[in-house]
């Protein structure tokens, strides 16, 4: 795909040697630190982070994407400008380092029956229209237990039950959200085909 | 208290959605698409406009880069 003027022009400048080459470096991470504090300050909100930290992390991320950036840098094609695509870096690298900031080792737990006692107020289920959810919440647990992996169950509980990010519980879990997403995305359509046999709930649309 | 989640919702999957590595390796052509023309990235990118409206934090990592994309 061919390269629009301006993307052309940071890799040939990227991959030149010596005065032309270190300008660009020092642009593209001027750039990127732009981008990185605008992105934890979009973020800070959310995790109470504030002053430092912000510019800490926002130079740590920048830092990391610029590495990744140059090691990647044969891999670009043009896809998008050269600026969109390294900006990515930025904000993944933001994502990352706010969920390992926040992370605390707590691995998830195996639901119990106190959990099993919060899930209808999870779901929004009212004591008053008990008998209208309970034979659906009974299979639903029946299906949880019987269903899904131990694994796929942890997951389930830290997610629906603790409202933890997916990112933390990466962390936690030593895996990448890919693979976290997968189990749940596997989980749910278990649960639904469980509840779907029973007539409990409908096919999807 | 968190707002409840709706149980059909929540057991809802889109067979089109790509996960989190599909949508990440290309999120900068999705979302320079998106900036320009909304309906053209998620039918062009069907799976990843999927993924984006199920992963909330795939969907946060995209309202970021569409920020930094109009600065």
């Amino acid at each position: 795909m061919p390269l629009d003027e301006i993307s052309q022009q940071w890799i040939a400048e990227l991959s030149a040697g010596g005065v032309v080459c270190d300008d660009a470096r020092a642009r593209l991470h001027a750039l990127l630190l732009r981008g990185a504090r605008a992105e934890v300050n979009r973020r800070a909100n959310r995790f109470v982070l504030a002053g430092v930290e912000v510019d800490d992390l926002a130079h740590q991320a920048a830092d990391d994407a610029m590495v990744s950036i140059l090691a990647k840098l044969e891999t670009f094609r043009g896809e998008s400008r050269f600026t969109t695509w390294a900006f990515r870096f930025v904000v993944l690298e933001v994502s990352a380092k706010i969920g390992r900031h926040f992370w605390t080792r707590r691995p998830p737990l195996p639901l119990n029956d106190a959990d099993w006692e919060r899930i209808p107020s999870v779901f929004g289920f009212s004591a008053e229209h008990e008998a209208e959810w309970r034979e659906l919440l009974d299979a639903f647990r029946h299906s949880v237990e019987v269903d899904l992996t131990e694994h796929q169950r942890r997951v389930f509980k830290a997610i629906v039950l603790e409202s933890r990010s997916l990112d933390t519980l990466c962390l936690e879990l030593g895996t990448n959200r890919n693979a976290i997403y997968k189990t749940i995305f596997d989980a749910r359509r278990k649960l639904r085909a469980a509840l779907v046999a029973k007539g409990l709930l409908q096919e999807e649309r | 208290m968190n707002n409840p989640i709706d149980l059909d919702a929540f057991l809802s999957t889109d067979s089109r959605d790509v996960g989190c590595e599909g949508a990440m390796a290309l999120l900068h052509v999705y979302t320079e698409l998106y900036a320009n023309d909304p309906d053209a990235a998620r039918t062009t990118y069907a799976g990843i406009a999927a993924h984006l409206a199920a992963c909330e934090p795939c969907f946060d990592d995209f309202q970021g880069l569409l920020a930094l994309t109009r600065t």
